[in-house]
Formats: structure tokens, C-alpha cells, sequence
């Protein structure tokens, strides 16, 4: 049959475009299909069980306590607030993580390729050994076989008497702003903007004299100096809180609760190890003939990692670079497990316990990972945008 | 000690083995100030090497390396001083990618002379107008043919201002279209003077810029003559089979 002579359906039938767009609608059909079948279900359940949806559970009382926030927060504080509380939890171990792991893993990475055959043994079995110990594990590791062994309160580890060590966390001296501060906090603003201001005032006299400028010790000087000098001469606009034993715990000072520690401990360490990898992934991306070039300028080793490694190497670190962050974010809800309040723990689990919103609750909580995951990505594709598209 | 001789490099029974494989035998070789001088041979005969060991890039075991009366030891200081006396161009160009040219010129005056970023420009422009390329300054490498690559690596030598180049065979990853651009910058470069080492198997080169030709072949110096007893009356039988096969087609 001549291929041209088809009727008008068989025609449809073969035409590509025609077939895409029925595929397509049959697609989205089916899925609306199966969405409106669970919404369907679950209603009917939830009618059936005198379960009310919506969110007005948030404005009531909470009524149970939380053993660590950072906003205000007691037992007549609403539903609603446990849910900032555990929020700003979770992005605290988070960020303290993610701090901590870079630079440990930037460490590693850059030992696991150097020189030292000593630093290069040791960092591949920090690696090896840690990355392959699941992060759960390593979590109970720290909280129960760690953090266990220390000393009840009363015979509790003491620095200066002022920071203390105990099964009970770690206690130290909380600053109160007194009469002056704003004056103080003024001045360290001011360190900053000088700081700033130096760092370009380098910049240019490199650029027209050729003169190099110590910029980083300069600056840590510059900014120690204003901190401690300065909080003498505002009359020392801050007094420490010490902690003080008080029947069988401390009272006062700062709080640090091994949940917090142990938690803390297990991302960075575990999360280390994946970034370490592709930090030497990254610099040993590099050709080596890079490496020849700088040395057959005469361009020293710091100044080749800085100028031309570095700058490459970022290119291919930075992707997996954010995958890692994230892990350790969602990872960070393994905190459940030791009783660290992280939002799950607080949000998804007392919260929901109490109020047995199931569906509100887990989808905020899962909105709200969500939202975090998407700003990260975010941000570093932009970072990623500005080193990599530099080669065209 | 060089001044006296006129002597700017000097290699003194050196000797590089890579684990049991001895690359570098008994290496004797006397280079005067201003002299342009061509190693070919067959691969793997340590012509590389033995220019790598200049400045360093390779370590020899043993004997002495004397560049400009600075004995080339473990010493960084020594490595160093050699290195800003020495440019060298790889078969591999081996730009920064990530830099533009002008930045891949001023890289080393800038952070190595501690030269004023102008300054270093304006040299920069100088040598790069020398290699003719100076409508491609701010263009990254990745944007450049392979011999104009080639080019901006022999100027980017050329602004650490260095007494020595070393050619480790510039010309060997380029189309045959573009060898010719790069050679008449290097032919340019001798004519003003320049010290020159080239590992190369371009002989029509070596007829009309060097001063002398050296063979080599199983990490050996083999034979060493001016270029026209080199190539119309070669004394090794190893050296007339690797003529008859390099001049052969």
C-alpha cells in the first residue's frame, strides 16, 4: 500500500506530533485519576474516624516542653510555635554541620593527596572506615558510647571553673550586654568595614604597584584587636552568666546538650569523608600539565593551589558539593533517634503525636525540607553559573 | 664560574634512572649564552627528560645541573632562581583555561616579579603583538586554535623575561597548517638572540636556526655536530638510520 494513501485516523495514528499529545493526555489522565481516588479515601477515612482536617490545631496550647530552643518557648506556647522551634533546631545542627564538614573535608582532601605518605595513609582510613559505617550508627556511637563515659554533674570536668563538662552536656559562661553594648557592637561593626576596606585598598595597590599586602593576618589582627581593646575601653559593656551547680544540674550559662554534640559530631565526620573525596576528586580533575606550567613559571606551591587549582577544581566540586549539604540537612532527622528536638522529632513526632494531624504535619514538615533543598540548589547553581561559565 | 666559560647550562655526568630504567646516561652538555641548539632522536630516548631536568620538572640522580652558576639541588631557593631564568613551552600549550591570555601572561610577572598589574599588561601586549596575536587578549584559550595556544604559551614565557627557553616539541600536537606560525615565532625568537633548547623533529628548523644538533637515542648523547655535517655527514650508523627515515619522505 503507498504510504501516502492512508485514510484519516491511520494517518493520525503515525503522525508523531498527533501520537505525543494522545500519550501525554493519557498520562495526565490517569494521574489525575489516581490522585482524586487517594483524596477520595482519605477523606471518607478521616470523616469516618471524626478526624477534622485544616490547620487550627497550630493556634492551640502545646503543653509539653522542648529541651533545647532557640526562640522563647514554655508548655503554654502554641502547636504553631513548636514547629518554629523545631524548625530552628534542625537549621542549626545543619548549619553548624555544614561548616564543620567543609572544612574538615577540605582537610582530608587535601592530606588523601599529599606528599606525606604518613597524612595520605591516614586520611584514606578516616575515609574508608567512616564513610562505610552507617550514619545511625555513628550517631548511637557518639551519644551513647562517648558521651556516656563523661562524668555525672557534681564531679563534672571543670575549665577555670567557668566551662563545664558533664553526662549532661556541655556548660559554658553566656555574655549579657550591660550599659555600652550598642557602643561595642558599633565598634565591631566598624572593625568589619575596615577590614573591607583594606582588603580593596590591597587590591588596587597590588594592581598599580605590584606590592603584596599580608590582607588575612592583617585582618584577624584588626578585628581580634578591636574585640578585645575595644571591650575595655566601652567599660566592658558585658558580663558573663556562669553556670553554677544547683542540686543535681547546672543552672545559668549556656547549654549544649550532647544530643546537640553527638549529633553534630556523627554529620561532620560522616559528611567529611564524602566531601574530602570529592575535594581530591576535584584537584585531581586537573591535568597535571597545569601543575608544570605554574612550576616552570616559578609560581610557588600556595600560590598554584590559589591561582590555578583551586579555581578549576571548584568547577567540578561544586555539584556534588551541594548534594552533600543537602544529605547532611535531611540526614540531620536521624536526630530522632538520639532525642535531639530537630523538627521531625518535636514537629512530626510530638506534635503529631498529640494532635494526630497526620497529613498537615508530615506535609509541612516535608514542604519545609522541600524549601530548603530548592534554596540550597539555588544558591549554588549561581555560585555554579559564575565559576564554570568563565571558559567562554 | 659560567661567566668565565660562557657558559649558561651546564649538565655534568647526569644521570636519571625512573625505578630501574635508567633514562639519562652519562648526559655531557655544555650550552654557551645566545646559543640555539636542537635534540632529536627517536621516542623515548630521554630528549624530553633531559630538557625537563633543567628546570626541575625532572629529578636527576646524578651528577650537576648548572644553570646561570645556580646549581640545581634540592635547595628550593636554588629550584626557584632557575625556574625564573628558564621559560619553557610544552607540546601541551598547558594554558590556564580558566584565566583569559592577557591574565595567563600577567599570571607569573604579577604573583611571581610582584610586577604592577599595568606593567605587567603592557608587557603582556608587547610580547603577544611579538606573537602576533594581540586582537585575541581577552579571549580565553578554549576560544584559540592550536597555534595560536601555542603562541600565547610562548609569550606568556616571554614575559618572566628568561635568559633560557626550553621547546619541549611545541610543534607536535599542532595541524600541519598551523606548525608554520608557530615556527616563525620561534625562528623570530632566534634571530633576536634568544637561548634556545628545542626538542623537535621539525629538521627544516633545525637547518636554519641551529647552532647545533644533537642525537639522541637509549638516554645517551649519541652524536652532536653543526646542523649541516649533522644532517649531509652523520658519523653514528644509529644516527644515519634515524635521518634516512626522519628526511626519508
Amino acid at each position: 500500500m503507498n504510504p501516502n494513501n492512508r485514510n484519516g485516523l491511520s494517518r493520525l495514528f503515525y503522525n508523531p506530533t498527533a501520537r505525543s499529545l494522545f500519550f501525554q493526555a493519557l498520562i495526565l489522565g490517569l494521574l489525575l485519576y489516581f490522585v482524586m481516588t487517594i483524596v477520595g479515601n482519605v477523606m471518607t477515612n478521616l470523616h469516618q474516624r471524626g478526624i477534622s482536617t485544616g490547620f487550627g490545631f497550630l493556634s492551640q496550647p502545646a503543653g509539653f516542653g522542648i529541651s533545647q530552643t532557640l526562640i522563647e518557648y514554655n508548655e503554654t506556647f502554641s502547636f504553631g510555635r513548636t514547629f518554629f522551634v523545631g524548625l530552628l533546631n534542625t537549621l542549626l545542627v545543619s548549619f553548624l554541620g555544614v561548616i564543620a564538614a567543609t572544612f574538615l573535608g577540605v582537610i582530608i582532601g587535601i592530606s588523601r593527596i599529599s606528599p606525606n605518605w604518613m597524612l595520605r595513609k591516614i586520611s584514606m582510613v578516616y575515609v574508608e572506615i567512616l564513610r562505610n559505617i552507617p550514619l545511625l550508627l555513628q550517631i548511637f556511637f557518639w551519644y551513647y558510647v562517648v558521651l556516656q563515659t563523661l562524668p555525672r554533674p557534681r564531679d563534672s570536668l571543670s575549665f577555670g571553673e567557668s566551662i563545664f563538662i558533664n553526662i549532661r552536656g556541655v556548660f559554658l559562661p553566656k555574655p549579657v550586654p550591660d550599659a555600652g553594648f550598642s557602643f561595642y557592637v558599633a565598634l565591631l561593626v566598624a572593625s568589619v568595614v575596615a577590614v573591607v576596606a583594606l582588603t580593596i585598598w590591597a587590591k588596587r595597590r597590588m594592581r598599580d604597584t605590584g606590592q603584596q599586602f599580608p590582607v588575612f593576618w592583617t585582618s584577624i589582627a584588626i578585628l581580634l584587636g578591636t574585640a578585645v581593646i575595644g571591650f575595655f575601653i566601652t567599660g566592658r559593656p558585658m558580663v558573663l552568666d556562669y553556670p553554677e551547680l544547683r542540686g543535681l544540674n547546672f543552672r545559668g550559662g549556656i547549654t549544649i546538650l550532647p544530643e546537640l554534640i553527638a549529633l553534630w559530631f556523627a554529620l561532620t565526620i560522616y559528611t567529611s569523608t564524602y566531601i574530602g573525596e570529592i575535594v581530591r576528586s576535584g584537584i585531581e580533575s586537573v591535568s597535571h600539565g597545569q601543575t608544570e606550567a605554574c612550576r616552570a613559571l616559578g609560581i610557588n606551591e600556595g600560590q598554584r593551589m590559589k591561582l590555578v587549582i583551586l579555581p578549576q577544581a571548584m568547577r567540578v566540586m561544586i555539584p556534588p558539593m551541594t548534594s552533600q549539604y543537602l544529605n547532611l540537612t535531611k540526614n540531620s532527622s536521624l536526630a530522632t533517634a538520639i532525642g535531639y528536638p530537630d523538627l521531625v522529632s518535636v514537629f512530626a513526632g510530638t506534635t503529631l503525636n498529640q494532635t494526630g494531624q497526620a497529613i498537615e504535619i508530615i506535609s509541612m514538615t516535608m514542604m519545609v525540607y522541600l524549601t530548603i533543598s530548592i534554596l540550597v540548589s539555588m544558591f549554588m547553581n549561581w555560585f555554579n553559573r559564575r565559576v564554570a561559565l568563565v571558559e567562554r | 664560574m659560567t661567566q668565565e666559560t660562557g657558559n649558561i647550562i651546564t649538565l655534568k655526568n647526569v644521570n636519571k634512572w625512573y625505578g630501574e630504567f635508567h633514562v639519562l646516561k652519562d648526559i655531557n652538555l655544555d650550552v654557551k649564552m645566545g646559543e640555539k641548539i636542537v635534540i632529536c632522536g627517536p621516542s623515548g630516548s630521554g630528549k624530553s627528560t633531559m630538557i625537563r631536568c633543567i628546570n626541575h620538572l625532572e629529578e636527576h640522580q646524578e651528577g650537576d645541573i648548572i644553570v646561570d652558576g645556580v646549581i640545581l639541588n634540592n635547595d628550593l631557593k636554588n629550584i626557584g632562581k632557575i625556574r625564573k631564568e628558564v621559560g619553557m613551552v610544552f607540546q601541551h600549550f598547558n594554558l590556564f583555561p580558566h584565566l583569559t591570555v592577557l591574565q595567563n601572561c600577567t599570571l607569573a610577572p604579577i604573583w611571581v616579579k610582584k610586577m604592577p598589574q599595568k606593567e605587567a599588561e603592557k608587557i603582556a601586549m608587547k610580547f603577544l603583538e611579538r606573537v602576533k596575536i594581540p586582537d585575541q587578549a581577552n579571549k580565553f584559550p578554549g576560544q584559540l586554535s592550536g597555534g595560536q595556544q601555542q603562541r600565547v604559551a610562548i609569550a606568556r614565557s616571554l614575559c618572566m623575561n628568561p635568559r633560557v627557553m626550553l621547546f619541549d616539541e611545541p610543534t607536535s600536537a599542532l595541524d600541519p597548517e598551523m606548525i608554520k606560525e608557530v615556527l616563525d615565532v620561534m625562528v623570530e625568537l632566534a634571530g633576536e638572540g634568544m637561548t634556545m633548547l628545542c626538542v623537535t623533529h621539525e629538521m627544516g628548523f633545525a637547518k636554519k636556526v641551529a647552532d647545533r644538533v644533537i642525537f639522541m637515542d637509549a638516554g645517551q648523547i649519541i652524536e652532536e655536530n653543526e646542523p649541516e655535517s649533522f644532517f649531509n655527514n652523520p658519523q653514528s650508523e644509529r644516527t644515519k638510520l634515524f635521518l634516512s627515515q626522519v628526511l626519508g619522505h
